[in-house]
């Protein structure tokens, strides 16, 4: 049994077992929807006018990513981490304060290709702080514990005003311009958001199949099974932590660009939670959940007071529909609209090829 | 004499096991009393006790799962009392338990990948596996031995019990083991199960050493050469499995108290 023995008889690995193994690392590969999702997305500016591509989809993917690191904490590792928009929140602060901007008593000035890089540091070694307090919990602690970082680090900006510049935040942050090209105009904007996006989006999904989020999956199993395996539980939580926090850095620094200002409310209490109720509305049990989450959830905010208005109703409502929507939702779908379409999927096929059920 | 040896003239040298005056409290419940228990290497070793013996508790000791309250635990020599599970682990002792605790969200072929990558390098590493990666090949033989090849690509969650206590004997053989501590392997298995799994413990290398814990004296006595008596937290007998068998105190306490 010994490993010496085993790579011995260890055949070619063949060009077909190659290519199964591909596709089995990645389904997106053989999925005809997933490549028609990604040419429209490709094409979207051809489509859609400028409103629609940034109010809409570059918002949506900038919230998806910040759900994509809570998606990554929670369905991979168990921990549900309400300061995720906190840590994106802290990475555009950062951008402000180092980068340029219009408030320029506080501003350092540096060039962005100095800035963000310095943002996505800091607000990653936040994260792991802050995840190497939570990983001393567990379950509706942790929560407590993460909301706690998250709602401190609100009244703290809104009372800071040597870095944080108080209520009025920082306003007028200056975006990347390079190589002749305004990366906020519009269009342009809207690639590098689907850039990061699809990036992020590809690397939660790689890792969850690496060592380390397998280790990650086998901690919110069984921690102590894991520990009597050899691994150190938490040192794998903490590292969760600082993984996830690089990613909501990441949308952080994006939701600077895209609005040009942070201040208080980007970073409230309010907004915290709308981050949980993007990943679970979507769905954590896969990387692609937090995307439609926060699809349906920009959709809801931006069009549902005018729906709202028609019908005769007040326009400011309109979160009483998300709440509706996610009561709905965690009643009939314990796993987001991810699970709701997965088990459409299922019966439809299940009715098409009586007989030939599907195992798993 | 240099300290290492010293050390080990003190300790006992070559014992792969060595408890001295172990106690486990629980508030005022004492589950486990000045246990000293010495085991050689390769040595194999059935603990056995009615419920509530303290057998679970000692291998939870042995292993860092609950620290002992005093005494100490010596692996190879090394004074382990104060290390955390894993540190253990990495060491060489490896441990099932009495209720399969496996990863039921993964898949059996991902769970003892779990357990070869958890006593090697690259616990973290970001990289998935490659087609000649070293463990996915002894993961590989792992499954085969433990006769798992057919169900690898299932979830844990949708495998039958004898399944699932196959896979945990799985996890325990991972990387290279020096002794490991089987809590109850036979529980709930068939006749066929059991056979299979003394076929798995008898052909374990000779130098990897084990206590079982076994209710069930056909297995135990068969798979080992010296046996502990445990009763109420403490050791009651220590002697060879037909010493064992023909005591009669032995008889009385564990074959039923006299209710035969």
């Amino acid at each position: 049994m010994s490993l010496l023995q085993s790579t011995q008889f260890r055949p070619d690995p063949s060009a077909n077992a190659t290519r199964r193994a591909w596709i089995g690392a990645w389904p997106e590969f053989q999925n005809p929807a997933a490549w028609l999702v990604a040419l429209i997305l490709v094409i979207m500016p051809l489509i859609a006018n400028g409103f629609f591509l940034i109010e809409i989809f570059a918002t949506t993917l900038i919230l998806g990513i910040i759900a994509l690191s809570l998606m990554f904490l929670a369905g991979y590792g168990g921990m549900v981490s309400l300061m995720q928009l906190t840590i994106a929140g802290f990475a555009g602060y950062m951008v402000a304060v180092f980068g340029m901007s219009g408030n320029a008593n506080i501003s350092l000035g540096w060039p962005w290709w100095l800035a963000t890089p310095m943002a996505l540091a800091l607000a990653t070694l936040f994260g792991t702080l802050g995840g190497a307090l939570a990983v001393r919990t567990e379950g509706i602690y942790t929560i407590m514990i993460t909301l706690a970082i998250g709602a401190a680090f609100y009244y703290f900006t809104n009372q800071n005003w040597t870095i944080f510049n108080g209520h009025t935040g920082i306003n007028t942050v200056a975006t990347p311009h390079f190589w002749g090209v305004d990366w906020r105009s519009d269009i342009a904007f809207y690639y590098v958001t689907l850039g990061v996006a699809a990036i992020c989006y590809f690397a939660v999904q790689y890792v969850s199949r690496a060592p380390f989020g397998l280790a990650l999956q086998g901690v919110r199993d069984n921690s102590r099974r894991m520990a009597a395996l050899g691994f150190n539980p938490n040192a794998h939580r903490i590292a969760a932590y600082a993984f996830a926090a690089f990613i909501a850095a990441l949308g952080g620094v994006l939701q600077v660009w895209n609005y040009r200002q942070i201040s208080p409310g980007s970073v409230s209490v309010g907004a915290c939670i709308d981050v949980l109720i993007i990943a679970v509305v979507g769905g954590i049990t896969r990387p692609i959940g937090p995307f439609i989450g926060a699809l349906i959830f920009v959709l809801l905010r931006t069009f549902a007071l005018d729906v709202l208005i028609k019908f005769g109703l007040d326009g400011n409502r309109f979160r009483l529909l998300i709440g509706l929507g996610f009561l709905a939702i965690v009643f009939w779908s314990s796993d987001g609209v991810i699970g709701l379409w997965e088990r459409w999927r299922r019966n439809a096929s299940a009715t098409q090829s009586p007989g030939g059920g599907r195992h798993g | 004499m240099d300290s290492v040896a010293q050390r080990l003239s003190v300790v006992g040298a070559g014992a792969a096991l060595e408890l001295r005056g172990v106690t486990r409290l629980f508030g005022a419940l004492a589950a486990l009393t000045d246990v000293t228990i010495t085991v050689r290497p390769g040595e194999r070793r059935a603990v056995l006790g009615s419920n509530g013996a303290g057998k679970t508790t000692l291998f939870n000791c042995i292993t860092g799962d609950f620290p002992p309250s005093s005494g100490t635990i010596r692996f190879f020599g090394e004074d382990i009392t104060q290390f955390p599970p894993y540190e253990r682990i990495r060491r060489g002792l490896r441990r099932t338990y009495q209720i399969s605790a496996l990863f039921p969200g993964l898949t059996v072929q991902d769970n003892v990948y779990l357990a070869c990558r958890g006593v090697s390098r690259g616990r973290f590493s970001l990289l998935r596996p490659g087609q000649n990666d070293a463990l996915m090949h002894a993961t590989e033989t792992l499954v085969q031995a433990v006769h798992l090849a057919s169900v690898k690509d299932q979830r844990v969650a949708e495998l039958a019990h004898g399944q699932q206590r196959q896979l945990e004997i799985a996890l325990a053989l991972a990387g290279a083991p020096r002794f490991i501590l089987f809590d109850e392997p036979a529980a709930g298995l068939s006749p066929t199960e059991r056979r299979e799994l003394i076929e798995i413990l008898t052909s374990l290398p000779a130098h990897i050493g084990y206590i079982i814990i076994e209710h069930d004296m056909d297995v135990a006595l068969r798979v080992v050469e010296s046996v502990t008596m445990m009763h109420n937290g403490r050791i009651f007998k220590e002697g060879l499995p037909r010493e064992i068998e023909s005591d009669p105190e032995v008889q009385e306490l564990y074959l039923g108290g006299g209710h035969e």
